[in-house]
């Protein structure tokens, strides 16, 4: 396939670029570098919902409980095991999922191999009863013992200890089962079912997260989550590095912060970089071909023998994987798992917001959907502040009307995101990288 | 005795706030249905529009507080209601003229739709937020009870106190009310046959010269009403929170799903299906079993069957069961 150079699309990403770097002059390059760093994980989020809706036009909006899956992955991969609360009730725990997940499969098997009838219905009652009592039994036991083990510092099971980079895969994994399960059930149902249906288990997600104490500490939070570059204490503590710093005259305690931002972006770009050349092999291939020729028309496509269902449960896993990899991401960039922080308005509808202003269907247009929204999500809040003292400036001080306007100037976020999403949806329905 | 006191705290701690619950669940479910039914896609700014509703109350209520002006043992807020309604009717009205109005002409894809509007939901949360913050508002005043636990248990002598908030009783008379409206218009007004013509085919409808900008527009003002209706009762009933508004996006989806999408009387037995399964299933029942069990058996454990944290899993699992196993719903409804 010929390519032609797209200029619109250079000038764009030229224009993303310049408010980055104008933030680093106007604001200091910590912060556009923090912002930079979110910016990509954004934009990885914004390839995996791409892949869904512009590939394949699946409407999935529990893009939160992806990321908090792959989050939940950095804490058990990478975390050091807690012995103790393994010898108190691990292998219980452990036993009472095998239980529980046991049960379920027992009810679909008996739901599949028996007849229809009366004494199906009543079988799986019974198993399905029968198996739930016996989880909880087994199971709230060994959380009990677990979630005892010293719970100020601990009352969980730990991770496995291995390196934190082994998590972004594992994350994308996690992601995947997930997605697996909603897919089997959801899709091929019309398309707000699905919505409804990732809707739903996101916030489950959550719940599970907030709730099981035994898994990553619920609200308690995992923190020190470890890292795949040093620490800045570290680097300041380094000889090597101070005198580095000192000789290009920069203060070495926000050069190590520099440094270890910039090599987080580093690490973060080269994912970046695979997935779009992965992104765009796949839909330049013939299995992009057809998943457009599905998307475009259904009837057709079944006509001409291609699986629909299962190539939407295939392109669902995908990129529900590539959001659970960028959660993954997130945590480690975080260094800690704070479960109340995820928010269906930040983590599914502003990706999605990413995606439709960038261009659905064009994995380019995600990206910079992803940096662009993305700084301007952080960057309105400042700036409806500036906003606000100039329209407040001529009311008195201590007014109650000025005040109020001031506090409410955070809100102003979720107006101008709303805003954006109409106006772009209206006037440039495509997006600001059309698909090709 | 003991049988009584088992009943007395069912009904304290699920039979009476499910119902409650239900009903401000069932009305929510109505106006998702009623959405589906006539433009066709799910509303994603339901949640919102129940919370900007509530919120034009609660300051209309504030106003009136402030004037001194109340209704004696009922919530003030029953009379700041109607002001709620209107605007919020307005600004639906406004968003379907300035947002919807163009898909609609041009045909688009019912996803689009939804696409549209979780713009309008963006828009609507950060228009509450801005106005009133994010924090919790108490607004209900009036008498608190209908019957206290106390006088209950003095009444009748029973251990078990049975308390029946003003809040609930005002919400199961309200959505009693609102129902009975409803039915009353769609079955029996010609504006409302002429809904009900425009659901069933719009073809048919429009050949029959039902105007359909005028079809929409009503419904986008039912949909208010029962919108800012059911935000109301819910925030006297537990507490006006702009967040948990969204949340409640789930369960009424839920409720409207299970009872099958564009079908009102399932969008009301969906909302208290959901709601009795909610309260059911996240409440510990030690104490009324232990009321039942003979003497010397009571049980050791709370008896329930998963904690509250996990509401939301009860609703999705049962909306998970109805998709499996009969997608249009318990009473049909539409699937495209």
């Amino acid at each position: 396939m010929t390519r032609t150079i797209d200029t619109k699309a250079i000038m764009l990403f030229a224009l993303v670029a310049v408010l980055f770097i104008g933030t680093g002059f106007v604001q200091s390059w910590n912060t556009a570098l923090t912002i930079f760093n979110m910016g990509l994980i954004s934009a990885i989020m914004a390839l995996g919902v791409n892949m869904q809706w512009g590939y394949a036009g699946l409407f999935n909006v529990g893009i939160m409980g992806f990321v908090a899956l792959g989050g939940l992955a950095a804490v058990l991969v990478s975390m050091d095991p807690v012995n103790e609360a393994w010898a108190a009730g691990g292998l219980q725990v452990l036993l009472g999922l095998v239980l529980g997940a046991a049960t379920i499969v027992g009810a679909i098997l008996t739901y599949s191999r028996m007849a229809p009838g009366r004494m199906r219905t009543l079988a799986m009652l019974v198993i399905l009863l029968g198996g739930f009592f016996i989880f909880r039994a087994v199971f709230d036991v060994g959380v009990a013992a677990v979630e005892a083990i010293d719970p100020a510092s601990t009352g969980y099971l730990g991770g496995l200890g291995l390196p934190v980079l082994v998590a972004w895969p594992v994350g994308g994994l996690l992601a995947a089962g997930a997605a697996w399960i909603i897919g089997k059930t959801a899709l091929g149902l019309r398309s707000d079912y699905l919505a409804i249906a990732t809707l739903g288990i996101a916030e489950i997600i959550i719940a599970v997260l907030k709730n099981e104490d035994w898994l990553a500490r619920g609200v308690k939070n995992v923190t020190g989550v470890p890292r795949p570059v040093p620490y800045e204490v570290d680097l300041q503590a380094s000889e090597r590095f101070t005198n580095f710093a000192a000789s290009i005259g920069a203060d070495p305690v926000t050069f190590s912060s520099i440094t270890v931002k910039l090599s987080y972006a580093g690490l973060f770009i080269v994912v970046l970089l695979a997935l779009i050349w992965l992104s765009e092999k796949a839909w330049n291939s013939p299995w992009g071909r057809m998943m457009r020729a599905i998307r475009d028309n259904e009837v057709s496509a079944s006509a001409m023998g291609k699986d629909v269902k299962a190539r939407h449960l295939q392109v669902f896993i995908l990129g529900s994987a590539i959001v659970g990899m960028a959660g993954a991401m997130m945590t480690t960039l975080d260094s800690q798992l704070t479960p109340g922080t995820y928010q269906p308005l930040r983590f599914t509808f502003l990706v999605w917001v990413m995606v439709i202003v960038g261009g659905s269907g064009n994995n380019w247009g995600a990206v910079l959907g992803g940096f662009l929204v993305w700084w301007l999500w952080i960057q309105v809040e400042p700036i409806g502040l500036l906003l606000m003292q100039g329209i407040t400036g001529g009311m008195p001080e201590g007014s109650w009307l000025r005040d109020h306007l001031l506090d409410a100037a955070a809100h102003m976020r979720l107006l101008t995101m709303g805003m954006i999403l109409l106006l772009v949806l209206r006037f440039s329905p495509r997006g600001l990288i059309p698909e090709r | 005795m003991d049988f009584l006191n088992a009943i007395v705290a069912l009904a304290n701690f699920v039979i009476i706030p499910a119902t409650a619950y239900g009903a401000q669940l069932a009305l929510g479910a109505l106006g998702v249905t009623l959405i589906y039914g006539i433009l066709r896609f799910s509303n994603f700014a339901h949640g919102d529009t129940m919370a900007f509703g509530a919120m034009v109350t609660i300051l209309c209520t504030w106003g009136l507080q402030a004037l001194g002006v109340s209704l004696g043992p009922l919530p003030t807020a029953l009379l700041a209601l109607p002001v709620g309604i209107v605007v919020t009717g307005l600004l639906l009205i406004g968003t379907d003229r300035l947002v919807y109005r163009f898909y609609r002409q041009k045909k688009a894809k019912p996803v689009i739709f939804v696409i549209a509007s979780l713009g309008v939901m963006f828009i609507m949360n950060g228009i509450v937020r801005f106005i009133i913050g994010v924090d919790d508002q108490r607004f209900g005043d009036g008498e608190r009870f209908i019957i206290s636990a106390r006088t209950f248990r003095e009444m009748t002598g029973l251990e078990e106190g049975l308390a029946f908030r003003t809040s609930q009783g005002i919400t199961i008379v309200v959505a009693l009310i609102a129902v009975a409206l409803l039915f009353w218009f769609l079955g029996r007004t010609r504006t409302g046959k002429s809904m009900r013509a425009f659901s069933d085919n719009e073809d048919l409808a429009l050949l029959s010269g039902i105007n359909p900008e005028r079809v929409v527009m009503i419904t986008w003002l039912i949909v208010a009403a029962l919108a800012t209706t059911a935000g109301v009762l819910y925030g006297l009933d537990k507490s006006f929170k702009p967040f948990t508004y969204f949340q409640l996006l789930l369960p009424i989806f839920a409720a409207a799903i299970v009872g099958g999408l564009g079908n009102p009387l399932g969008a009301i037995l969906g909302g208290f299906l959901i709601a009795f399964s909610e309260v059911g299933v996240t409440y510990a029942f030690r104490k009324v079993v232990t009321y039942l069990a003979p003497e010397g058996m009571e049980p050791e454990g709370l008896l329930q069957l998963l904690s509250t944290d996990y509401k939301f899993a009860v609703s999705f699992g049962i909306l998970l069961i109805v998709l499996l196993f009969k997608p249009t719903g318990i009473m049909k409804g539409k699937s495209v």
